[in-house]
């Protein structure tokens, strides 16, 4: 993967990534025209070298199969990895994912796409005993670190990462975006920091259901990355939204804690603030930030992440990188700039800016009567 | 008066022709369908020319803005008036996080609520006098590192409790002077600026500011003075002269 080739422009701008998200909790599906017109207001935030979308609901053909997006440097790398996808998934369909053409964005990899499951008699199995989920997981590592000139970008269910170099709104137009419906939409506009602007590089970065879109600069990355590395995490891509996306499904996917107190659990509530809590809310967040306390990031962060069930958007505790949100009778919309909103939703019921730290959470309608009945102190 | 419909406009095509026009003797600007546009305002002069807004004008609205007047009708993204030399930003709505960032002269008066950070840094210098009034509730980080300037939080739709729900109120805070409406207990957030009284001073200070304040927005008089002005100054003029040497 490392070796997918860089012919880009490393030279820097000063500038900030952009970020939007929509949703709508009836699952109401929109076109792909409303988030490229407002990740398009925030421009300027980025210089062209990353733009990307996650959508959810636009495969409802192949809801049960596992859609897996791959770049290709090569036609060796893409036989290569076929072979090992025709060894140990079901290849229900496969196909080129369809692009439009357009001089703004050049050079682009081979864009795949496969719905497939695992075979139940794969070999993996005969010696793991895995779910599916973890085959798929462990599949996309290996893939990823062993198969020169092949990156799988997108690998859940019923949703899809549509990515590549170049400023968002002409990504949009390069993956014929308004052709494509889904119920949740987020977009990112990149100005690589550390890591140079390259096709695997751009947001969203995502991994099964989990879609990450991040603007800031994770310092605790050091930290982050050994402690997933003991749980086999193979961080490829070295870059903090990989970080991100991993502890969440850690933390969500393998240790089952709740998606709102996971989020927590990135932006902590200082110690001072934990005292102040009331005594089960205290007993508990100074459990989770004594267990979970590699996995706390430090420095400025403005995250939107998307998964099955719903959207949350968040800032890091100090608030260092902008957020702001909107509601507009079903639908949420979450921006870098209100401005990006206003594009799409001239007059939302109500606009506001997050405080730090406090998650922007919304849940579909049905997966929220779902868990409604738990209750309960993790329901916090 | 010079009408511009700014939809769909890039910021460098908007602030052209806004110079251009200041340059041309045009004194009164009415800008539309602004959405995101950055930069409005930027570094212009002229004491007498007034900007009126229509839309959310994008980041650092009136940066370096030295003598015009910007109204803007909705809300404001961040780092209004960062840097800001003279004139007069009057924001009908919110604002964002980081207003009036360095500011060292002017005034910002914003009617609803204002972001984190507000004010950091500012400074006063002579007789340059930067002013900040915000109607509603601020974020974190209020004042922080604050140097000079005067900055008034109303928080008129709060209620009359006397604790500020924000972290690092005025945290670093080594000149300048706030006015709060609660008399909150400041040793919470820092030993090194106190809470007083205000004096007739302050008084006819804030009646000439406040006043300008309540005729830019129909907010009464009677409203913001329902409760007692207290101001917030540093304890000494180097409250951190010995943070890190022996004294």
């Amino acid at each position: 993967m490392l070796k997918i080739k860089n012919k880009f422009n490393t030279e820097r701008d000063i500038s900030g990534c952009g970020l939007c998200g929509i949703i709508n909790a009836k699952k109401v599906k929109t076109n792909g025209s409303d988030i490229k017109k407002a990740i398009s207001v925030e421009h300027d935030r980025g210089n062209g070298l990353g733009g990307g979308f996650a959508v959810y609901g636009n495969y409802p053909d192949y809801a049960d199969l596992y859609a897996f997006h791959i770049m290709y440097d090569n036609l060796s790398a893409k036989s290569d990895v076929e072979e090992y996808l025709r060894n140990n998934f079901i290849i229900e369909k496969e196909e080129p994912i369809p692009t439009f053409k357009t001089a703004k964005i050049y050079d682009h990899p081979y864009l795949h796409r496969y719905f497939i499951k695992p075979k139940s008699d794969r070999q993996d199995k005969l010696f793991h005993d895995l779910e599916d989920d973890d085959f798929v997981v462990n599949s996309v590592m290996l893939i990823n670190q062993n198969y020169d000139g092949a990156y799988v970008f997108s690998s859940g269910k019923n949703m899809g990462a549509f990515k590549g170099v170049g400023y968002p709104e002409d990504v949009a137009d390069f993956y014929r975006l308004e052709e494509i419906e889904g119920y949740m939409w987020t977009a990112h506009n990149r100005f690589p920091t550390n890591t140079p602007g390259w096709w695997g590089g751009a947001h969203p970065f995502t991994l099964l259901d989990w879609s990450i879109v991040h603007n800031g600069e994770i310092s605790s990355y050091g930290i982050n990355k050994r402690y997933l590395e003991m749980y086999k995490y193979n961080l490829a891509l070295r870059t903090d939204t990989e970080v991100i996306t991993y502890i969440l499904d850690l933390l969500i996917r393998k240790h089952k804690i709740p998606v709102r107190l996971a989020l927590s659990v990135l932006a902590f509530p200082f110690y001072n603030k934990i005292d102040k809590m009331e005594n089960d809310k205290k007993m508990l967040f100074t459990a989770l930030r004594q267990v979970y306390g590699s996995a706390l990031l430090n420095g400025p962060f403005a995250i939107v992440f998307g998964y099955s069930g719903g959207m949350v958007a968040m800032n890091d505790r100090i608030k260092l990188r902008p957020l702001v949100a909107a509601s507009n009778g079903d639908f949420t919309y979450v921006a870098s700039e209100e401005a990006a909103i206003r594009a799409v939703c001239q007059s939302p019921d109500m606009v506001w800016s997050p405080k730090a730290g406090e998650p922007v959470a919304v849940e579909f309608d049905d997966i929220k009567e779902k868990t409604s009945l738990k209750g309960g102190l993790l329901s916090l | 008066m010079m009408t511009i419909d700014a939809a769909g406009m890039h910021y460098k095509e908007l602030n052209g022709i806004i110079r251009e026009g200041i340059l041309n003797g045009v004194k009164k600007f009415f800008i539309e369908n602004v959405n995101g546009q950055y930069y409005i305002g930027d570094g212009i002069k002229g004491d007498d020319v007034v900007i009126e807004i229509n839309g959310t004008p994008g980041n650092d609205l009136g940066a370096f803005m030295d003598g015009p007047t910007l109204i803007v009708n909705n809300n404001a993204q961040d780092n209004v008036g960062n840097t800001m030399n003279a004139g007069k930003i009057i924001i009908n709505g919110d604002a964002g996080d980081v207003i009036g960032y360095g500011m060292r002269g002017g005034r910002i008066y914003i009617r609803g609520n204002a972001g984190y950070r507000v004010g950091i840094h500012m400074k006063g210098y002579n007789e340059q006098l930067p002013v900040i009034i915000i109607g509603g509730k601020v974020g974190s980080f209020f004042a922080e590192y604050m140097a000079g300037g005067v900055i008034v939080l109303l928080g008129l739709e709060d209620d009359d409790s006397d604790e500020l729900d924000i972290d690092y109120f005025a945290s670093g805070m080594h000149g300048g002077t706030i006015f709060i409406r609660k008399k909150i207990d400041f040793s919470k957030f820092s030993n090194e600026a106190e809470v007083y009284e205000i004096d007739d001073k302050d008084a006819k200070f804030l009646k000439e500011y406040l006043t300008d304040f309540s005729n830019s927005f129909n907010i009464s008089l009677e409203e913001i003075y329902k409760k007692p002005f207290y101001k917030i100054v540093p304890s000494s003029a180097r409250p951190y002269a010995h943070l890190y040497t022996s004294a």
